[in-house]
């Protein structure tokens, strides 16, 4: 048998085979730079004391979770059980980023939904979510004691992120 | 006279079939700033940056909220006086490298820009050796008679001999 007849048959398995893989990628999770960065610093106002400020550096000494949330945000609705939970449990303070959103929707949709945060801060016009590499809500942020970001969720958190990546993680960084 | 005025018509309608497409391409890059040299920039930057919702659209072609405010960002910054350079440099420290519409050559896009290249290479040669392989087919001297005699009684063909 002439071994020239499988080259062909070689090169579509090895098609086949990235093509299987690929469709398990998710193209919208776009690796974020600032993983390993120092968070950006921010000053906003509080959700539900516009005149007190919570900033960045208010944060230093402990590890926090920044979550980024709206009301108009519908899959900000399939994790807030999975934060409320979380927020409970008072394992790793939250701190809400309420992200280009009326202040006002944003105070009725965590009445209604429960408010899983320690505290949310009202980013109206999105500049923190920039500075933040934020395309889309949510979006969670782990970051440490030193105030460096050390992972990113994009999209909902889900309770596989939650038991093996977020909660793992904090825990070890609580730890050092 | 009606002759005359069916061409006129039909200029009048042919000029407008031309400026109706012409009118909205112009209605969708209005630039907002008075300053023509200011608003190119913000449009040719525009082009150059990915829109990260729409991925395949660039933030100038988009109107998803993200590409609104990221239009936003370069129009400020330019108003600040930052440099093209620094205004991309600020976006990929924000959204990294998938943020620029052309990506960059570096180690990691190796494959990705020579890809193309060392295709037609590849395909180059397997033609070449395609071809080699034919012209030597060609080449191959003819048979001998006790060759020809040979094959023949292979394939069951009566050869000269028998028909004696």
């Amino acid at each position: 048998m002439n071994k020239k007849l499988f080259i062909p048959l070689a090169i579509f398995v090895v098609l086949v085979g990235f093509l299987f893989v690929g469709l398990f990628l998710n193209p919208r999770e776009v690796p974020s730079p600032l993983i390993g960065k120092p968070a950006p610093q921010f000053t906003l106002n509080q959700l539900h004391q516009p005149g007190k400020t919570l900033g960045t550096p208010d944060m230093k000494g402990q590890v926090w979770l920044l979550n980024v949330w709206a009301s108009w945000c519908v899959s900000c609705r399939e994790e807030h059980p999975l934060l409320v939970e979380l927020g409970k449990a008072k394992l790793v303070p939250i701190i809400g980023l309420n992200y280009k959103d009326e202040p006002a929707a944003g105070m009725k949709w965590l009445a209604q939904n429960g408010d899983p945060y320690n505290l949310s801060v009202v980013d109206r016009d999105g500049a923190v979510g920039i500075d933040f590499g934020v395309y889309g809500v949510p979006e969670t942020f782990v970051i440490d004691k030193q105030g460096t970001i050390r992972y990113k969720q994009i999209g909902p958190i889900t309770v596989e992120a939650l038991e093996k990546k977020i909660i793992p993680l904090v825990r070890e960084l609580q730890k050092s | 006279m009606t002759g005359h005025r069916t061409t006129a018509r039909a200029w009048l309608l042919a000029a407008a079939l031309i400026a109706v497409p012409l009118a909205v391409a112009a209605a969708d890059a209005v630039p907002t700033e008075k300053d023509p040299v200011v608003a190119e920039r913000a449009v040719r930057l525009g082009e150059k940056l990915r829109c990260l919702v729409c991925q395949n659209q660039t933030i100038g072609d988009s109107n998803a909220e993200l590409a609104v405010d990221l239009r936003r960002q370069v129009r400020e910054q330019i108003a600040a006086g930052k440099t093209d350079g620094e205004i991309i440099d600020y976006m990929v420290t924000r959204y990294g490298d998938f943020v620029l519409y052309q990506p960059p050559v570096k180690a990691t896009t190796l494959l990705l820009w020579g890809g193309p290249a060392l295709l037609l290479l590849l395909g180059a040669f397997a033609m070449w050796r395609i071809v080699q392989g034919r012209r030597r087919a060609d080449d191959e001297p003819p048979l001998t008679a006790e060759e020809h005699e040979r094959a023949a009684r292979l394939l069951g063909e009566p050869t000269g001999k028998e028909r004696k």
